[in-house]
């Protein structure tokens, strides 16, 4: 028998017999309902809390946020979308006050010392958000790949206030997860940091130093 | 690179916790972290029905193993559907062979690590590094457990009992950053050191979380970011989880991951939860190519086969039990010379390497019950504690022994004193001859009795017996 066989045998012909299924009450899970309003500003403030960096902005707004963000930060780059709505509105944008915007369109072996050296910033969508635990719900896809929104130091995130549910678990169940997951999904609740060094907070430690949000209402 | 080294002997528990009683360097590093973490905690469960929460979490954890041979073959069976590579192992052995035929078959010979508690209980490292393949922890703590040559002493927090000044002199000793407190150049010089190690690994393992066999997902928290660089940026990623990880559905992960990060480090959640269910597809630009899942046993099943030591499978390692643990507080985790140290590990290392060795961990513990207090799974370590302790005098008539290596703590003295004082208590007439005898001689009781008297006053026979003042008192 191959170990395989061995392990299962032996926890199916389990000598204290068959187990006990208890009723599992996802009750406590529950919230209240509240409004998008509410419930943006519930995801700032605890977003805020870890160093996220949240801007409200209208779907004409944004554009000049993000240039003043990013000139703020003296970043040379924006590594965008090619497809989706985001990439698209940027280029068609005319404006000359945006850095260099570069496009993801390649594997990544082929230019991977260029994305982790050279890209200052990278701006990717959302597949909505988490109020309770100030959480952003990423599905990259071949659009926006894994590491749009890990390796630049600075990822920008642009969420829908529409998109706010109040819990994980409301999301996963409207949204029907279950019924098929993407290669990689991913909850990011913050730029990337530690604690490690005698309990001392620093950020950035491996993925971003940054993380702005920029909530479209 | 230093290799993580061989367990300490686990038996040498005692000699090992008196040099860190007296050791004020420890004692401060842990007790310091775990007072910040008691607090954190406390707050990020404020507003919530903590006790409803836990159930839950303990449910869906029972649940689960209720089901554990079938949801294993789902879990199979849905990653293989995706594409990942299911292998079964019955012991760290064959865990770490698998692991290297895969980096064989690939050519591998750069190994970058994301934190995982299974691999250090069977010690892949090593073993990589005996089969000259180079493997390196990414994880911040990890990494410096790793240059110091030494093994995590908290499962949360591995690098905890150094403080600021021994890590930023390990740092330059080993990889030539200057010496300096601020953690933040310490933090920058690390990411800078690993960037390039994760661009070049070849192969990336790391740990599983929770493993749903629902969707075939594999999940991963974590705050630096280095889980999700270990998975994404090398051409191969492999999995490495004990088979008790798995969950049946999907939304088991919502509380169960409410419950770990805030029972862990107070945090409402962590920066990073990774879902993963799949290589990367054609389509895609980035990804590993290959995704393994190595699903280790190394003595699960056999903790599987009592009803109650397998509350021990139901953990998700949080840490908290090790947090609150007055003992553990004391002489931190590198005391107890296991992989799994604290309350926790005093329950499973029992079964993992045998009651033989492990004879000193269930007596660790003042069994002040704080850590079943906050286990947000509602284990009862106690009782598993007394239960262990009972296994390791060979248990009692009821419950006869079935740990390996049970009765390794019976002393044949004890075991002819206690013989004796049954014999005696069984019999009227010699009981209260005796007590008699021993009432009368209390002039030569011995002042030192052992280890009893180390640290209390020995306990002194009263000039007379209970039954002879009983009967001056109905005359
Ligand atoms: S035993 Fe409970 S408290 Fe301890 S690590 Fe496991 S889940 Fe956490």
């Amino acid at each position: 028998m191959n170990s395989r066989d061995i392990i299962l045998q032996r926890l199916s012909e389990r000598s204290g017999g068959k187990l006990h299924q208890p009723e599992c009450d996802f009750s406590v899970l529950e919230r209240p309902s509240s409004s998008v309003t509410e419930r943006v500003e519930q995801f700032q403030k605890i977003i805020e809390s870890v160093h996220g960096e949240v801007h409200r902005c209208t779907p004409e707004s944004w554009i000049p946020q993000l240039s003043g963000i990013l000139s703020s930060r003296g970043a040379r780059n924006l590594l965008i979308p090619a497809a989706h709505q985001i990439g698209r509105a940027l280029r068609d944008s005319g404006r000359d006050d945006l850095p260099e915007l570069l496009i993801y369109d390649e594997p990544v072996t082929s230019w991977q010392a260029h994305l982790f050296n050279e890209v200052d910033a990278s701006i990717t969508s959302t597949r909505g958000g988490i109020a309770e635990t100030g959480s952003l719900i990423l599905w990259p896809t071949p659009d926006e790949p894994r590491l749009m929104s890990l390796v630049p130091p600075i990822h920008i995130a642009v969420l829908e206030a529409s998109g706010l549910y109040t819990t994980f678990h409301e999301a996963m169940r409207v949204q029907n997860w279950k019924s098929g997951m993407p290669t990689n999904a991913l909850l990011i609740s913050g730029p990337s940091k530690t604690a490690d060094i005698e309990q001392t907070l620093a950020y950035g430690v491996h993925g971003p130093k940054e993380l702005i949000v920029l909530v479209i209402e | 690179m230093t290799q993580t080294p061989h367990h300490t002997d686990v038996r040498e528990f005692h000699p090992r916790a008196r040099a860190a009683i007296a050791d004020p360097k420890i004692r401060k590093n842990f007790r310091k972290a775990m007072d910040g973490l008691i607090t954190k905690r406390k707050d990020a469960f404020e507003g919530w029905d903590l006790e409803a929460l836990r159930d839950l979490g303990a449910n869906i954890r029972l649940r689960a193993l209720a089901n554990l041979p079938d949801l294993l073959e789902q879990l199979e069976k849905k990653l293989s559907e995706n594409g990942v590579k299911v292998h079964w192992a019955i012991d760290g052995d064959e865990a770490c062979r698998i692991i290297r035929d895969i980096c064989v078959a690939r050519n591998a010979k750069t190994v970058i690590k994301g934190k995982s508690m299974v691999t250090e209980e069977m010690e892949l490292n090593h073993y990589l590094d005996d089969h000259d393949i180079e493997a390196l922890e990414s994880d911040l703590g990890e990494y410096i457990v790793q240059l110091a040559g030494e093994t995590p002493s908290h499962i949360i927090m591995p690098a905890i009992h150094k403080n600021t000044g021994e890590i930023s002199e390990l740092m330059h000793e080993k990889t030539g950053t200057d010496l300096s407190s601020d953690v933040e150049y310490l933090t920058a010089s690390a990411r800078h050191q690993l960037r390039e190690k994760f661009m070049n690994a070849d192969v990336g393992v790391s740990g599983v979380n929770f493993a749903v066999a629902e969707t075939g997902t594999l999940c991963l928290v974590e705050n630096e970011g280095n889980g999700r660089m270990t998975t994404t940026v090398p051409q191969c990623h492999i999995a490495v989880t004990g088979i008790e990880k798995v969950v049946g559905k999907l939304e088991d992960v919502a509380p169960l991951l409410a419950l770990l990060t805030r029972s862990a480090t107070g945090q409402h959640i962590t920066t990073y939860f990774n879902m993963i269910s799949g290589p990367r597809k054609p389509e895609e630009l980035d990804g590993p190519e290959e995704v393994h899942l190595v699903l280790v046993d190394n003595g699960r099943s056999s903790i599987y086969q009592d009803d109650e030591l397998l509350d021990t499978l139901r953990c998700i390692r949080c840490g908290a039990c090790m947090n609150h643990c007055p003992v553990y507080t004391r002489v931190g985790g590198h005391t107890y010379g296991t992989t799994y140290p604290g309350p926790i590990g005093k329950i499973l290392m029992p079964h993992l390497i045998g009651l033989d060795e492990g004879r000193h961990l269930p007596t660790a513990s003042s069994l002040c019950g704080a850590c079943g207090e906050v286990c947000p799974v509602k284990i009862p370590i106690p009782d598993l504690l007394v239960r262990l302790r009972q296994e390791s005098v060979d248990g009692d008539k009821l419950n006869p022994a079935k740990v390996r290596g049970h009765g390794a703590k019976r002393g044949t003295l004890e075991a002819m004193v206690w013989k004796g004082w049954s014999w005696m208590h069984a019999r009227p007439g010699v009981y209260r001859l005796g007590t008699k005898v021993a009432s009368r001689l209390r002039r030569l009781q011995p002042g030192n009795l052992g280890g009893w008297t180390r640290y209390r006053t020995a306990p002194k026979l009263a000039a007379r017996t209970l039954h002879e003042r009983m009967k001056e008192r109905s005359q």
